[in-house]
């Protein structure tokens, strides 16, 4: 499995149909604005050089311009902005397919900073990595329950913004099995830096067996560690949140990559070290430190590691 | 005639001020050039404090997961940054060589409305005091204000940020926004009605005729701003529902009328600059302006262009391909009267005689970067380009390029033109040419990085990152960049120490300029002229050293 931050973020490598729609014009876009780059460079510094102040250099002719030349540049730029604005209109469609007819498979619901992913047929739910199938289609309905969080994960196409009161859709799709990385991209507070997102495409198999696995049950714990932290997690109030949607579910979590949003990796050391005081990864995210004893810590990370 | 202080062809009431002497003197001016200078130099503070904030955040993106600063803390930096640059630094800057050189150029007394002046940038250091007084607010929610310079709702709103910082941004904005609204109409009145006689609307010279051009624009569009402004406070102290969408507000409402004043507003802090450009190139080519009148008129079509393409900073909403569309094509279209000015200032260089003034190194350099800046702003109206790239590092390097090698370097030349006129000295050449390659190196190290870093998926406005491929390096350079460009800023301020100490005696006319402000003693004498020259056209020196080659003459046998 390769690790959180070695994959994908590449607006020029596109995996999907629709990136590569943005990635070719993009690139075309680009070729063509160095052109007008260089040329205008060329003219600029061709003028400077050739006709800078030398000793003896004759007054210079006043001209005060012509008109051939003023039409010529201002013609020239309209034609070659239409062409644009033809390819522009084919690649937007082909980047951003209708979305009004179909019925959303993926509901993400983005937060003051992690996201909360639903899958709607199956009712899996879970957090900040999104597992899709490889070569599939899937539609993508998004809500925010605060501020305006925006979806981006690069290799896969358009980014679109997550706005309170003002649900968009989007079709998600990678070519290739891989791990895409994205990121909120609408500032929305405090910890906007990690609000890192996750797309894992899987091959049909890979997935199918990945949502047999989430909408099992997870083990139960065995040792006495292991069963000390179940009563912790369930008495304590780490569920106020944790089973309400204010808090990542994390009934599978063990199975994630990464914590609080991309903020470190999971391993039991992290999580111990989150557990510890969570603002030292990321400060002002609305995880509480609630000064547990080094036993609990134990027993907890010992818990939430058998919950795969 | 020079017993005479003032002649009566100028006006009537005398120049004897009442508090003439000391700190008063400036305090209770209502003279443009004491105000202008002001304005420079109260700009020039808030440039600093600026850009110290800057290097503070390039010290905390430095390295990956860094802890210097507390997202709290670099949230507040970056809204603070972003707000001083644009409304209490590049604003007052132009708006101040504005004030001080209009009415020089027009062959003018003062203002139309001197008092006005004196409200106008008392209103807006004032508004400026207010924002950074957030800073002093105390508390767990105490602060400056975090939610951006363009204060998104709802974050904006007081369910996310609970503190006071964001009412003292709105205040503070709303004092900037008054200054900077009657900075307008008194610049606008001045140029309508305070020519000499023989200035002809026709006959302005580029800078003020595009002065006029952005007067116009703030009158237009700052009461939106204000608007906007009020309409949040609102949110925020009266529990009003504008845009909280639980309530049955929009926060898209916010975007549409933010916006609808943020796009004309980066014309406004870029036409000022263009002028700049268009005086000082033709002097040191030692050729009229190519294609004045294509020039005046793309600044108009730029300026009612400006207020149709504020939707695209929205493409991400989702608001529908159409709509997307129309604003797309309003937004390419800007760059042809764009794209018009920098071809003839380009022309306007050929088969002239180009002197290599520090002023001129800046405003070749402008040419070159601005050029950059508003191709990436091409790419950027390019629809699919935006929904990859929007709120990415590439928009910082875009909007850089724009605002930073387009308007601060177009700043910096007019500081080196006019600095002779202003003080009576030349500023220094070499230390002149330490400070423009100082400045290009720095300016290029930290920005040109941006794109890529952009391409390779790093948002902006994040407090730290992780460790991706290439970023850490990157980002390394970007800040070592950064600390040029302060270095570049600190033999600005060196060369202005010692020119103004020892500079060389400027005179009347020290780059053989054309326009009424050289045609003055330098600094100019309260009443501004003695005598103004005749206006027969566009450059009433040349015609005056030139009798027998007036601009009237060339263009007759010129057919």
């Amino acid at each position: 499995m390769p690790g959180p931050y070695t994959a994908n973020a590449f607006t020029l490598a596109p995996a999907s149909p629709q990136a590569a729609a943005i990635s070719n014009l993009f690139v075309g876009t680009l070729i063509f604005l160095s052109a007008i780059l260089i040329l205008v460079s060329f003219l600029v510094i061709y003028a400077v050089i050739r006709y800078r102040d030398r000793p003896g250099a004759p007054d210079p002719e006043q001209k005060f311009g012509s008109r051939k030349l003023e039409i010529t540049w201002t013609v020239v730029p309209i034609l070659s902005l239409v062409v644009l604005s033809g390819f522009m209109v084919r690649a937007m469609s082909a980047s951003d397919p209708p979305t009004a007819e179909a019925k959303p498979d993926l509901r993400i619901v983005a937060h003051q900073w992690w996201w909360e992913i639903i899958y709607l047929k199956s009712g899996v739910t879970t957090a900040n990595e999104i597992h899709i199938p490889v070569g599939k289609r899937l539609l993508v309905d998004f809500r925010s329950v605060d501020v305006i969080h925006d979806f981006w994960v690069p290799a896969l196409g358009r980014k679109i913004d997550i706005i309170p009161g003002h649900p968009n859709r989007l079709w998600i799709e990678a070519d290739n099995g891989g791990t895409y990385l994205g990121a909120c991209a609408e500032f929305c507070g405090n910890e906007h830096a990690w609000m890192r997102i996750m797309v894992i495409a899987d091959s049909p198999d890979d997935f199918a067996a990945w949502v047999k696995q989430q909408a099992g049950i997870p083990p139960k714990p065995v040792t006495a560690d292991e069963q000390l932290g179940e009563k912790i997690y369930r008495e304590n109030i780490c569920t106020n949140c944790h089973l309400r949607s204010v808090g990542p579910d994390l009934t599978h979590i063990a199975s994630r990559r990464t914590l609080a949003a991309g903020a470190l990796e999971n391993t039991p050391e992290n999580l111990a070290a989150w557990l510890h005081d969570p603002d030292d990864f990321k400060p002002g995210s609305n995880m509480p430190n609630f000064k547990l004893s080094p036993g609990d810590v134990r027993a907890l990370v010992a818990f939430l590691e058998t919950q795969k | 005639m020079k017993d005479a202080a003032v002649p009566e062809a100028l006006g009537g009431e005398s120049f004897e001020l009442e508090a003439s002497e000391g700190w008063l003197s400036w305090v209770s001016s209502v003279d443009h050039k004491q105000l202008g200078i002001m304005y420079l130099l109260g700009a020039f503070v808030f440039f600093l404090v600026a850009g110290v904030l800057a290097l503070l955040m390039r010290i905390q993106l430095a390295v990956p997961n860094n802890n210097f600063l507390s997202p709290q803390v670099y949230n507040q930096f970056f809204t603070m940054h972003g707000t001083t640059m644009i409304f209490l630094v590049v604003v007052p800057l132009l708006v101040g060589f504005a004030t001080y050189m209009v009415p020089l150029m027009i062959g003018a007394r003062d203002m139309a409305f001197p008092r006005l002046n004196a409200l106008s940038f008392w209103v807006q250091i004032f508004g400026g005091l207010m924002l950074y007084f957030s800073f002093a607010t105390s508390g767990v929610n105490g602060g400056a204000p975090a939610a951006g310079w363009f204060s998104y709702a709802p974050l904006s709103e007081t369910a996310y940020s609970y503190g006071p910082g964001v009412d003292y941004w709105i205040l503070g904005l709303l004092g900037i926004g008054v200054g900077t609204l009657t900075a307008g109409i008194n610049l606008m009145a001045t140029i309508i009605s305070m020519r000499a006689p023989g200035m002809s609307i026709r006959r302005l010279p580029l800078f003020v005729w595009m002065t006029l051009i952005t007067g116009f624009l703030i009158v237009v569009v700052m009461p939106i701003l204000n608007a906007g402004l009020v309409m949040l406070l609102a949110d925020r102290l009266l529990n009003a529902h504008f845009f909280r969408a639980d309530t049955g507000g929009s926060a898209v409402l916010w975007q549409h009328v933010f916006w609808a004043f943020g796009h004309p507003e980066v014309y406004i802090m870029v036409l000022p600059a263009f002028g700049i450009i268009s005086e000082v190139i033709p002097v040191f080519s030692g050729k009229p302006i190519y294609g004045y009148d294509f020039v005046a008129a793309s600044t108009l079509a730029i300026a009612f262009l400006s207020l149709t393409v504020w939707a695209h900073h929205m493409f991400a909403v989702g608001l529908g391909h159409p709509f997307d569309l129309f604003f797309a094509i309003c937004s390419m279209a800007i760059s042809v009267p764009t794209g018009i000015k920098i071809f003839n200032w380009t022309a306007t260089m050929y088969q002239g005689r180009v002197r290599f003034t520090t002023a001129m190194l800046f405003a070749v350099a402008f040419l070159l970067m601005f050029t950059i800046g508003g191709l990436s702003g091409v790419a950027f109206a390019v629809v699919p380009i935006d929904w990859q790239l929007t709120d990415s590092y590439f928009v910082v390097a875009h909007f850089h390029y724009v605002l930073f090698g387009g308007t601060a370097l177009a700043l910096f030349a007019g500081v080196y033109y006019w600095f002779p006129k202003i003080t009576g000295r030349m500023l220094d050449e070499r230390w002149g040419k330490v400070n423009f390659w100082l400045t290009f190196i720095g300016f290029n190290l930290t920005f040109m990085i941006q794109h890529v870093l952009g391409m390779l998926g790093m948002p902006r406005r994040v407090f730290t990152y992780p460790a991706l491929p290439g970023w850490e390096a990157m980002n390394m350079i970007s800040t070592i960049g950064a600390f040029v460009l302060a270095f570049a800023v600190l033999t600005l301020m060196i060369n202005i120490a010692i020119s103004l100490r020892s500079g060389k005696i400027a005179g009347d006319n020290p780059w053989d300029a054309w326009t009424l402000e050289w045609a003055t003693t330098s600094p100019p004498p309260p009443e501004n002229f003695t005598r103004v020259p005749p206006i027969r056209g566009r450059r009433p020196l040349w015609d005056l050293a030139h009798p027998d080659r007036t601009d009237e003459m060339i263009t007759k046998l010129a057919g």
